[in-house]
């Protein structure tokens, strides 16, 4: 089955995992900003990462005939530093019209700070002021609650933007009905320990439907496995779901979500209806 | 709520080894914890595991859900408001 992996951090993969990547299905991926393993020093290092992520990434990727779009932002880890996070959020401009930037992305909070809180809420004026589309990354373990309410708080309280072109990544159980009852779409993103498995985002896909759901690798430099949307193509297999649902989680959803965005110049595979794209 | 394929004999007929390793993983390492030199009674990790196997015993409820929240944060809805943001 064709897929998109909406959320996956290729710079941190090899070669060889667009290679594995696109023998298992995998058509496009998005990939959004974000924290390298350590904390870059100036704005010109997030201008460099920037032009990886614009240049050498689609290049890769279209190696093996991949489309690879991503997304720009400084990361809530290094928003701490708020005044380098300013000059950060006043370069991106000079990348958010080019080909295959779909938005501001991934912007969020980790510890739930007053100063991540600051940089997000720059961010979400920069993406208002712009028409961007947003993809959100949410804190992990016991500070996901109270980080994807704050979230939620804070999207909510600006009545510029518009609910539907916003992503908010990394659901689980507790957090999954506050993103999609207020309009966001919603992604699961799986992890081989510790987090969001396969059958439990299948869970999540039978108790709400799958409605602005989407689900995701973000195979970084950590943990994790780039092929996991197979994983759960399989595992809604075992459960009976038809093909025609498994298709609207992992294509036909990724692919009406940045259908918004005016730089996804996608082609969609041979034998797949336009009619999938809005 | 989307329909479920599966009926809930084949789900178990399909999952039950795998529960009961899951189930002997756990007791395995609460035997470990009460093996080792030093004690985590008083830990309140060790009262959050134990609140969270009585929830898998609750009938009804949305179990992953309820564990989720046992294992948060808390949520202060003023938040903003403190924060002057």
């Amino acid at each position: 089955m064709y897929y998109i992996d909406p959320h996956i951090h290729m710079v941190s993969r090899t070669t060889d995992d667009y290679e594995t990547l696109a023998k298992m299905g995998c058509v496009a991926m998005s990939e959004p900003a974000f924290w390298a393993g350590y904390d870059r020093g100036s704005v010109d290092g997030f201008r460099d990462y920037f032009r990886q992520l614009t240049s050498f990434e689609p290049k890769r990727a279209g190696w093996y005939h991949l489309q690879h779009f991503t997304w720009m932002c400084i990361n809530a880890k290094e928003a701490e530093n708020v005044k380098l996070s300013r000059e950060v959020i006043a370069m991106m401009p000079e990348f958010l019209d080019m080909p295959g930037v779909l938005g501001v992305g991934e912007i969020g909070l980790n510890k739930n700070t007053k100063n991540e809180s600051i940089v997000f809420l720059e961010h979400l004026d920069l993406a208002a002021k712009r028409g961007e589309q947003i993809l959100i990354h949410t804190p992990h373990l016991e500070d996901k609650f109270k980080g994807t309410s704050m979230i939620v708080d804070m999207l909510c309280d600006d009545r510029r933007l518009q609910h539907d072109r916003v992503l908010v990544d990394h659901v689980e159980e507790h957090t999954v009905r506050m993103v999609l009852e207020e309009g966001f779409w919603a992604g699961m993103t799986l992890y081989p320990v510790s987090k969001c498995t396969p059958e439990r985002a299948v869970d999540m896909v039978e108790l709400y439907g799958p409605e602005r759901l989407m689900v995701n690798s973000a195979g970084d430099w950590g943990p994790s496995k780039p092929t996991a949307v197979p994983d759960f193509i399989m595992a809604m297999r075992r459960r009976g779901h038809p093909e025609s649902l498994i298709r609207k989680i992992v294509y036909d959803n990724p692919v009406e979500f940045f259908s918004q965005s005016r730089n996804f110049n996608f082609t969609p595979p041979e034998g797949m209806p336009v009619a999938a794209m809005k | 709520m989307l329909p479920i394929p599966l009926t809930a004999p084949q789900i178990l007929n399909r999952d039950f080894l795998e529960v009961r390793a899951k189930i002997l993983e756990l007791a395995a390492c609460l035997d470990r914890l009460e093996r080792a030199d030093g004690s985590v009674t008083d830990d309140p990790r060790m009262k959050q595991i134990h609140q969270g196997l009585t929830a898998l015993d609750a009938v009804g409820a949305k179990r992953a859900e309820q564990v989720q929240l046992l294992f948060s944060l808390p949520y202060d809805e003023a938040w903003r408001k403190k924060w002057e943001l």
